[in-house]
């Protein structure tokens, strides 16, 4: 935007210009000094010229700004003028930023500065001695700068010198050695983290310097507060400061334009809810999700008048929208000759952007609020529909014109905000760990109840019943889901090259219909904040993963994430599990274990996260649970998908009477009992979130040496129990599974450490998991193979003894090169003891097939 | 007592030197005098009286859903204006020159309400009969109308703005073709200035005033499709439109302010005051119920109401019955299940969990038109229904699920978005075999939610939100329903008329409007009564359960127990009991069984039914 077409003799002629300048607008503060936001507006009116403009002298003009620093006026950036001089008057030809300043200086002057329309004109704010009464023309306020009182900007408490001076200082001595933030990566944490900033600008030619404002606030409470009141005043004088410490510094480095500073995380607001009448001209940071983003928007910073009687051309700044066009030109004195020229004038950038309160923030049962955002210059384009994203910026509130054609505004103000810093949430979250950004506040008070709650001996039982309270009973799925919900520690190895280990408890429930599987699924859909529920029926591949759409308006590809990549980081549910299809869950595979997806497709190859952890639900194929038969024959899905949950709960019906009075007291109870005594009953489910979260980020629990020692004694029992009858009981998944759970109930405890007792329950849970999943019905043993080969031991055997027997039965006839199938079905049922099926018989001559031993062509068996 | 006054938010000037809780006790004034007895009926109201008829910046009442919330705006609340002296003169609108020291930023939000969906024909008509009974002087003579245009363009000091047409001659001639008709014409051609102006009502040929109501205080306490009634100031000041078409685009990029919104968002939020008129809240209501007929306040003399109708309950009942036996073709049992689910409301939720709705799947259904009398004389009974028939083509074309248009920023409302106990009335005998397309899917699968969960999943296109609803669900089908249901009876007709139409308008015709009446009052108070078990009877209830359970586990399930008890509870309220009695148990328990029979023998006749 910057134009080439200054010179650098314009400054000086335009100066000597001045004098044929009939009136300045320039007008001090005479209305007091505490200016609510609307006052300022009134520069919108003065130049409408209705108000009666004050000459003023050039010189005092030009003598004032002198005062505090002679090298600040030659910087061209308008917006570090402090002084009461109106920036929309021909006066400030020189400075505007667009221009390619003359002087022949390097550093500070050298680099041209570039206009920061998100901060709007300042122009309007003339600087006030606090101390004597309000001057009522400019020439007092030079004069009593003179007597050295203390300035400050008009209408606010800055004064530019010291504001200048502590973030000078800030910048040299902020040292943040907690620092855990992924922008300061590889930086040192115990120098002044921003001047290593600064030499990053300077290698890497980016002239932003981003500054986090809880920085500035530990470092200082007062500057902190000017920052967010009068962002308008203080961040120029910040970029001001920046710009003399880093020319300073880096005397020889080129930058494209001036360094500009943009804070952000300012800790004020964080709600679009929340912001009131009295945030106007704030500095806010708030957090939403971008829902439109308009086409790029040409504003225009400078006009370009020639005179068309004597080609004279003058530029006349663009303040706030309005071009006050010069009626006479001053060369010819020609009245109402000058004409636009549109493509020498200057323009920036600027993108309309809207943003929705994102879902976690809303109160029920109310729709989310939107708020306009206008990014400016290098922001425009930064962020795409769809993206979480936070924003610090100044909220702006716009009076709304009730004609474009007169200045006559209505009573009604539109917002907006005028965007200084981006900060994208979502994106890390595809990419890498998302510590801090979506860190939920907690306040002291409700850490202290969640801590005193976890205190309780029996923190365990209260959580694991405060959770669904509608569904009775079924105390080890509970247990187990609020393991899931609580998940273990992440652990990376991706060092020594196994990347990482899953974190995630997965779970499947099975059983037959109507035992509230659903019901808890939709329970913990709403618990959690980046729940998904799918139905297995309705849900295809590309919707669980990712897919590549076009988007209508850009005609760009554009990925679209699925369930599964939504809920990184959350719970996915999937009800209906069995009915499924297979390519989709096949895509299930990769997530449970990896824990990532890799996508291939339309020009797009790329690897998501998918941290999530599975909860699904399954109908028994028979549409009731037959318990002859094993978890695998009942519900039909492959081993290799099952091997993959750490829990498998069955819910059956259990048909005992004592069972049956407790669910009616249950149930009747659910249907009168008024809202007062449920919630005594039971935990709140607010406090069952914060409680999850919490625990989720602070707790990061580590196995101690007896907790090792308990969890390989426990894996070695397990392997103990198969080898004596001949299989595998237990396979290094199911170890991790064990520590995964030790970790979660660890979590549960609020305990840094897994101790023995957290083992003790991991291995109970997993243990009546098994008893209920994997029991072989044949022979009433717990046999894990049923789950890791899709076939129990005994099975496998039976089916070896068959083909033994029916090789043995063909051999005994002796040479005969062909069979009828059917008769040998026959003669192998006659001979066994055993009922023989017609799926063993098929069984067995498939595996004869595989000896190579014969060949089933159609109804005969021919041996080879 | 004539109730109008020089609005506060139109001509503030009139008060800003007065002191400054004037605001506080114009409040306190109004509502003290809504809380006389009558008070409220001579305020006219949006939904009766034509808008044209209405003085603007009077009060006016308004009964209504909030279907869309605004983003919130700041206005001055206080300002000063400039000397009339001076050449920019203080206008009544909201423009004017002002001076800054006394500004006073507030905040306030617009709701776009809209009537409520799916009123019945009777229950606009018995209100309007109401309410015209004691307006009678505001409005109706057409001089008056013109007297109080010309006021208006005294106060307005622009007046060249004042009459022109805000919408394109030919669609402003129809609206006023439209008005002039006689004002209880409900039944006319469907409106056409949603041809031209889309008001975005959640069902399809609705009409009636769409209102734009601000709001100024108490704004955490409205939801989403709550039914409010609004006592408000009307304002239908055609300056606070924008107007659209003159814009210049070469004026739109030198003003930030003006290119804000997309014209269809400018539509969207600034329709012709004309068609959508300003509400300016005063006070607002929430409705329990909308039956006319009944005290809306939760006053003494609704209570003493109540006590005097439950006297009558059970005889009303009775009637009621028999009527709806004779509607079902002699069929008892379907008649007692219809007038309980009728009379059933989601009371309260468990976590997830609804307690309360009744879902009932009328199956067996005699095909031809019997259905859409069924709801013919449904809608009769209730204040607020809507049948779906949920044909192939309607499922893949219709919208159900409300869906937010970021283009237009608001909320595009969908056949779904309805107000608390209406009565839907899925009509699945229309459904023919062919294949669902997505979105059919989508509706699908929406209705089931509601079913089974009683909310439903507006579409934010870029996430899903939640919002409960309280919908009173029956599905009329040929065989078991594809939707869940709480409860399936097949029908068992007794009857056998020949010719069906004739037969449903004899019954109908029958009926007194007084006894009509009385259903209607009995529908709607039933389901208001509270409710509670003792522990004497809890205990038999699981004694009996577990009873139960022992004979047969496998037909007794948790399922069963639940739709028992809600059966039980709203048998005991159809009685005007509010305890759960030993008695009362029994007898639900006897008509499930009844029920179940009738069910096991419709699956033994089908056979391969699951």
């Amino acid at each position: 935007m910057s134009s080439p077409t200054s010179t650098p003799g314009r400054r000086k002629r335009n100066r000597d210009d001045i004098p044929a300048t009939p009136k300045s607008t320039a007008k001090a503060g005479s209305d007091g000094l505490v200016s609510p936001p609307s006052q300022r507006r009134r520069g919108q009116d003065s130049s409408n010229g209705d108000l009666p403009a004050m000459p003023t002298s050039p010189g005092t003009d030009i003598a004032s700004p002198a005062v505090h620093d002679t090298s600040l006026f030659s910087s061209p950036r308008r917006s570090v003028l402090p002084s009461e001089v109106d920036m929309s008057s021909p006066l400030m030809y020189g400075t505007p930023s667009s221009r390619v300043e003359g002087t022949p200086r390097s550093g500070v002057g050298g680099t041209p500065a570039r206009q920061r329309p998100d901060l709007g004109s300042i122009r309007k704010a003339p600087q006030v001695d606090l101390h004597s009464e309000p001057p009522s023309a400019d020439g007092a306020v030079a004069s009593e700068q003179a007597l050295g009182q203390k300035l400050v900007i008009w209408g606010t408490d800055v004064n530019v010198g010291t504001c200048k001076e502590k973030f000078q200082r800030f910048l040299q001595r902020f040292i943040d050695p907690a620092s855990n933030e992924d922008e300061n990566a590889g930086l040192d944490l115990n120098e002044p983290l921003y001047m290593q900033k600064l030499e990053e600008i300077s290698v890497v030619g980016e002239p932003v310097l981003n500054v986090n404002c809880s920085h500035v606030q530990s470092f200082d409470a007062d500057l902190y507060r000017q920052l967010i009141s009068y962002p308008q005043e203080v961040i120029p004088t910040f970029d001001m400061a920046v710009n003399e410490l880093f020319f300073e510094r880096f005397p020889d480095s080129i930058l494209e334009h001036q360094i500009q500073v943009r804070p952000y995380n300012a800790l004020k607001t964080r709600n679009m809810r929340s912001l009131n009448p009295e945030d106007i001209d704030q500095m806010i940071t708030i957090s939403g999700m971008v829902i439109r983003t308009s086409q790029l928007i040409p504003e225009m910073q400078e006009a370009f008048f020639q005179c068309q009687v004597c080609a004279f051309f003058t530029r006349v700044e663009v303040d706030r929208g309005r071009i006050a066009e010069p009626a006479v030109c001053r060369n010819c004195n020609t009245i109402h000759s000058l004409a636009l020229i549109h493509n020498r004038s200057a323009f920036s950038d600027k993108q309309m952007i809207k943003v929705q309160e994102s879902p976690d923030d809303m109160p029920a049962g109310q729709t989310p609020h939107t708020t306009i955002v206008y990014a400016h210059n290098d922001l425009v384009d930064k962020v795409q529909p769809g993206d979480r994203i936070n924003i610090t910026g100044i909220y702006r509130a716009v009076p709304m014109r009730e004609n474009p054609r007169q200045s006559n505004v209505k009573s009604v103000y539109k917002t907006h905000i005028d965007v200084i810093h981006f900060r994208k949430t979502d994106e890390k979250r595809l990419h890498g760990l998302d510590e801090d950004s979506d860190q939920k506040l907690f306040t002291e008070e409700r850490v202290q109840i969640l801590k005193e709650l976890a205190s309780k001996p029996d923190v365990y039982d209260r959580l694991s019943s405060a959770l669904a309270p509608s569904i009775y009973e079924h105390e080890d799925i509970k247990k187990g889901i609020l393991l899931q919900l609580f998940g273990g520690t992440r652990k990376d190895f991706s060092q020594t090259g196994r990347g990482n280990f899953r974190a995630e408890v997965n779970i499947l429930l099975c059983g037959d219909p109507g035992t509230s599987k659903s019901q808890l699924l939709q329970y913990v859909f709403n618990l959690v904040p980046r729940g998904q529920y799918t139905s297995g029926k309705g849900s295809s591949a590309v919707g669980l993963t990712a897919y590549v759409m076009k988007d209508p308006e850009t005609k760009q590809l554009v990925l679209q994430t699925g369930a599964l990549v939504l809920s990184d980081n959350g719970i996915c549910c999937i009800d209906e599990f069995d009915k499924m299809s297979d390519s989709t869950r096949s895509v299930l595979h990769e997530v449970m274990e990896q824990q990532t997806l890799s996508i291939a497709k339309a020009g797009i190859i790329c690897q998501l996260n998918a941290r999530t952890s599975v909860l699904a639900a399954a109908n028994p194929v028979e549409s009731q649970w037959n318990p002859k038969k094993t978890t695998i024959e009942n519900i039909q899905l492959p081993h290799t998908l099952l091997s993959r949950f750490d829990l498998i709960f069955l819910m059956l019906d259990p048909q005992d009477e004592a069972y049956d009075r407790r669910l009616a007291h249950h149930l009747v109870a659910l249907y009168y009992q008024s809202e007062e005594q449920i919630e005594e009953e039971f935990l709140d489910m607010a406090v069952l979130k914060d409680y999850i979260a919490y625990a989720r980020t602070y707790i990061n629990p580590r196995l101690n040496e007896e907790a090792s020692q308990a969890l390989i004694e426990a894996y070695v029992d397990m392997r103990k129990i198969g080898s004596g009858r001949g299989m595998v009981s237990a396979y290094p998944r199911q170890l991790e599974s064990l520590i995964r759970l030790a970790e979660a109930h660890a979590k549960v405890r609020f305990s840094d450490k897994v101790e023995t007792i957290d083992v003790e329950e991991a291995k109970r849970l997993h243990r009546e998991a098994l008893k209920q999943s994997a029991t072989d019905p044949r022979t009433g043993f717990v046999d894990i193979s049923i789950l890791t080969t899709g076939m129990s031991a005994t099975a496998r055997k039976r089916k070896e003894e068959v083909a033994r027997a029916l090789k043995k039965m063909i051999q005994s006839k002796g040479k005969t090169p062909a069979m009828k199938y059917q008769q040998l079905f026959d003669d192998l049922r006659g001979q066994s003891e055993a009922a023989i099926t017609k799926d063993m018989f098929e069984e067995a001559l498939r595996a004869l097939a595989d000896e190579d031993y014969l060949t089933v062509t159609g109804k005969t068996v021919r041996l080879l | 007592m004539r109730m109008w006054f020089v609005c506060r938010f139109c001509c503030p000037a009139a008060q800003s030197n007065s002191n400054p809780e004037w605001e506080a006790k114009v409040l306190e004034y109004f509502k003290g005098q809504l809380k006389e007895k009558e008070s409220h009926s001579w305020v006219p109201s949006l939904n009766d009286v034509p808008l044209h008829y209405l003085k603007p910046n009077s009060l006016v009442k308004f009964r209504c859903l909030v279907q869309d919330m605004f983003d919130p705006e700041f206005y001055m609340g206080v300002y000063e204006t400039v000397d009339p002296s001076t050449k920019f003169k203080p206008r009544s609108g909201s423009v004017l020159r002002f001076k800054f020291t006394n500004t006073v930023t507030a905040e306030r939000q617009t709701f776009y309400c809209v009537p409520i969906p799916g009123e019945s024909p009777w229950a606009k008509e018995i209100s309007f009969l109401s309410a015209a009974r004691v307006v009678p002087s505001t409005s109706y003579v057409p001089s008056r109308q013109k007297r109080s245009y010309e006021e208006d363009d005294d106060m307005d000091t622009q007046p060249q703005k004042q009459r022109e047409p805000h919408t394109e001659p030919h669609g402003n001639g129809d609206s006023k073709r439209q008005e002039t008709e006689a004002p209880s014409s409900q039944t006319t051609a469907p409106s056409d200035c949603s041809s031209h102006l889309d008001l975005n009502f959640p069902l399809p040929g609705e009409r009636g005033p769409a209102c734009l109501v601000k709001v100024y205080e108490g704004l955490d306490s409205f939801k989403l499709n709550d039914t409010l009634e609004i006592y408000g100031i009307l304002s239908v000041n055609p300056v606070l439109t924008v107007l659209g078409e003159e814009k210049d685009p070469s004026l739109l990029l030198l003003n930030p302010t003006e290119s804000m919104e997309t014209p269809e968002e400018q539509r969207a939020h600034d329709p012709p005051a004309s068609l959508v008129p300003r509400l300016h809240m005063l006070y607002a209501r929430p409705l329990q119920h909308n039956n006319p007929l009944l005290p809306s306040a939760p006053t003494e003399d609704q209570s003493a109401f109540v006590s005097s109708f439950l006297v009558e309950m059970a005889s009303v009942r009775a009637e009621l019955l028999a009527y709806l036996t004779h509607v079902l073709l002699g069929d008892g049992l379907a008649a007692e299940y219809l007038l309980l689910h009728l009379i059933s409301n989601v009371y309260t939720r468990r976590d997830v969990l609804p307690l309360g709705k009744f879902t009932l799947n009328l199956s067996g259904c005699p095909l031809n038109s019997y259905t859409e009398r069924l709801y013919q004389i449904v809608q009769q009974l209730v204040p607020c229904s809507y049948r779906l028939s949920m044909s192939l083509h309607t499922m893949n074309s219709m919208r159900l699920v409300p869906k937010k248009d970021y283009v237009a920023n608001r909320l595009v409302s969908g056949a779904l978005q309805l107000a608390r106990n209406t009565s839907l009335f899925l009509d699945e005998t229309q459904l023919e075999q062919g294949q669902l397309d997505s979105s059919g899917v989508r509706n699908i699968t929406a209705l089931g939610n509601l079913i089974s969960w009683q909310k439903v999943d507006y579409d934010f296109s870029y996430h899903q939100m939640e919002f409960p609803c309280n919908i009173n669900v029956l599905v009329t089908s040929e065989g078991r329903s594809l939707l869940p249901s709480d409860c399936q009876v097949p029908l068992q007709p007794q009857v056998t008329p020949p010719n069906m139409e004739e037969y449903l308008t004899t019954i109908h015709m029958a009926q007194f409007t007084s006894q009509i009446n009385k259903f209607r009052v009995y529908l709607s108070l039933a389901r208001t009564l509270d409710y509670s078990i003792s522990d004497e009877v809890t205990k038999a209830v699981e004694d009996d359960f577990v009873d139960m359970r022992k004979d047969d586990p496998q037909s007794v399930t948790a399922e069963d127990l639940h739709r028992m008890l809600v059966v039980a509870r709203l048998l005991s309220l159809s009685l005007g009991q509010t305890t759960l009695s030993r008695d009362g148990w029994m007898r639900a328990k006897h008509i499930d069984m009844l029920r179940r029979s009738r069910t096991e023998q419709q699956k033994s006749l089908n056979g391969n039914e699951p």
